[in-house]
């Protein structure tokens, strides 16, 4: 429900897309109105949040910024100006890369994969450099789940594998992992036993019970030799060597996670971006599996950004597959590696870019930012990024949740409606895309019709 | 004199916080070139915080201002430092089929710059 007054309104149940928990509990008070409109309070928001809302301001940029090919010189441009050229620019490639993603709603990454299908595209998101190999063990394995719902209601054995959620998401102990009662926890904290396996023994360390503290890329051998303990095999004290994890502790985990009521296993970028990867997630998704032999127990990635779970639902509603997919023969193939935003960059191969409320320029390796340099870039961005500064169109669009509509995915797949604080002079994600897939689509029609004319 | 230590790029509340304040503010920058050092290697190299020192990984290399880590955070050998341009400069393009760059455990060398 909004109320409004001529300089100050409230905005209740708004939600906060900065982390992958998307609280949907926000309390906003807005003063002022235009471009001088400013959220004063947040009320409900954790660290992270109320940077998210209180830093927000109407930006002081053009609509759109467009380089000169020749000179390279940038220049403020109106909107059609920038579509227009966006849309030659995608038109004309033999190898375009669309990217990005996960912080925009999931009606504009519709359109993203719309234009992708048209202009026979890779289409990727940042789920590939996030928890893409989580994706391909999911395929490979399966995957346990459950909804954050029933994490706080049932769980009573939680493990923070390569996390901290301390620092990354930082309400999750207290809606809904740790600190919350639930139907089957009434007494909240007291009715869980938590773990923390981590090489650094992070902030979020001090809220577990036990902490262990790994090795740097030993994730795999020691979910490996849990999957051994939990089957009854008998290992060696070699283990705390290899693993640094004494086997009486990796004994005694073993033991409480076939002997709890629900156990999960929420697993970070810990495992996803060490060496082994996928195959790391793949030994906790298999863990997991084992262990509904015994009990009830499910694994689940500890998701980034606001809306990464989206980007991989919708590329999944769209394509058959979440991430990494080129529509270059009219038909999606998934091939991590080949396909995936950090590859078809450091390789060479993609000629021209649009990229979406991301920042490969920041994110990348060296080899992949050198190549994006060369090649024409299209950004929608609501702040300015290095890639943004780099682009040959840079649209300034409307930030989502704050300025626009739409539906957002929290991290366990749960589809969340954005209710928007105040109206942006910049126009939506979804309206930018919207235009430059129209204005393609009457590109390519008219290069039918003239081709067709000249036969 | 180089050493060799393991190197776990990550988030931080801070880089999160200053993130929304643009990535061309000082805070974010600050943040995503500040080494962390456990203490102990701090005191065995002769590191004061503040001090610049050189990272080298297969891949590339930054000069970058370290401090040491908060209490038992970080175990000797073992250096973070928030997701961002300095780290990004380490990783390797190659994703061995996976589409993601190892990003966390990079090996790299450390001396004072």
């Amino acid at each position: 429900m909004t109320s409004t007054a001529p300089t100050s309104k409230t905005v209740e149940n708004a939600t906060c897309t900065f982390c992958g928990c998307v609280c949907d509990d926000m309390v906003l008070t807005v003063e002022g109105t235009g471009r001088d409109a400013r959220i004063t309070k947040a009320k409900n928001a954790c660290v992270l949040g109320n940077a998210w809302f209180l830093n927000h301001h109407v930006e002081e940029r053009p609509v759109c910024t467009i380089r000169d090919p020749a000179s390279g010189d940038l220049s403020p441009a109106s909107l059609e100006e920038g579509v227009e050229r966006a849309a030659e620019i995608l038109a004309e490639a033999r190898y375009p890369i669309v990217y990005g993603l996960s912080d925009t709603t999931c009606e504009a990454q519709r359109v993203a994969v719309a234009i992708a299908d048209r202009v026979g595209a890779c289409v990727d998101t940042t789920t590939s450099v996030c928890h893409g190999p989580s994706g391909m063990a999911f395929q490979g394995v399966g995957e346990v789940t459950c909804s954050l719902g029933e994490v706080k209601n049932r769980a009573d054995l939680v493990i923070f594998w390569g996390s901290n959620p301390a620092e990354s998401h930082p309400r999750h102990f207290t809606k809904y992992s740790i600190m919350p009662k639930g139907l089957f926890v009434p007494n909240g904290r007291k009715d869980r036993t938590v773990v923390m396996v981590d090489v650094r023994r992070t902030k979020s360390a001090k809220a577990a019970d036990i902490f262990l503290q790994i090795k740097p890329r030993k994730d795999f051998e020691a979910l490996w030799a849990l999957r051994a303990l939990v089957k009854g095999v008998k290992l060696g004290p070699e283990i705390e060597a290899e693993t640094g994890i004494s086997l009486a502790a990796l004994e005694d985990l073993a033991e409480k996670m076939k002997s709890c009521k629900f156990g999960v296993l929420l697993f970070g970028m810990g495992l996803s971006m060490t060496r082994g990867k996928h195959l790391n997630v793949e030994a906790a998704l298999s863990l997991a599996r084992d262990l509904n032999r015994f009990t009830r127990f499910t694994a689940k990635p500890m998701r980034g950004h606001g809306n990464v779970t989206g980007a991989d639902n919708v590329v999944s509603w769209q394509t058959g597959f979440p991430f990494g997919v080129s529509l270059g023969r009219g038909y999606p193939r998934f091939n991590p590696g080949e396909f995936t935003t950090a590859d078809t960059l450091a390789r060479g191969e993609a000629d021209a870019a649009l990229i979406i409320a991301s920042d490969p320029m920041s994110n990348f390796s060296q080899p992949a930012r050198e190549h994006l340099a060369k090649i024409p870039v299209i950004v929608l961005d609501p702040k300015e990024t290095p890639t943004a500064r780099a682009a040959a169109v840079a649209f300034c669009t409307a930030t989502y949740g704050i300025n626009t509509g739409g539906t957002v995915y929290r991290m366990d797949d749960v589809p969340i409606p954005l209710r928007p604080a105040f109206e942006s002079p910049y126009p939506s994600d979804q309206e930018v895309l919207t235009r430059i897939d129209q204005r393609i689509r009457e590109k390519l029609e008219a290069a039918r019709c003239a081709a067709a004319a000249a036969q | 004199m180089r050493e060799t230590f393991v190197l776990i790029p990550g988030r931080t509340s801070r880089q999160g916080t200053s993130l929304n304040e643009g990535k061309f503010s000082e805070e974010y920058i600050e943040e995503t070139s500040t080494l962390q050092v456990s203490p102990a290697d701090m005191k065995r190299l002769g590191i004061a915080d503040g001090d610049r020192v050189r990272l080298r990984s297969e891949h590339g290399q930054v000069d970058v201002p370290c401090r040491a880590s908060k209490g038992d955070e970080l175990p000797p050998g073992l250096l973070f430092i928030a997701y961002g341009d300095a780290s990004s400069r380490l990783m390797g393009g190659d994703t061995h089929g996976t589409g993601m760059p190892d990003s966390k455990g990079i090996d790299v060398s450390m001396e004072k710059a």
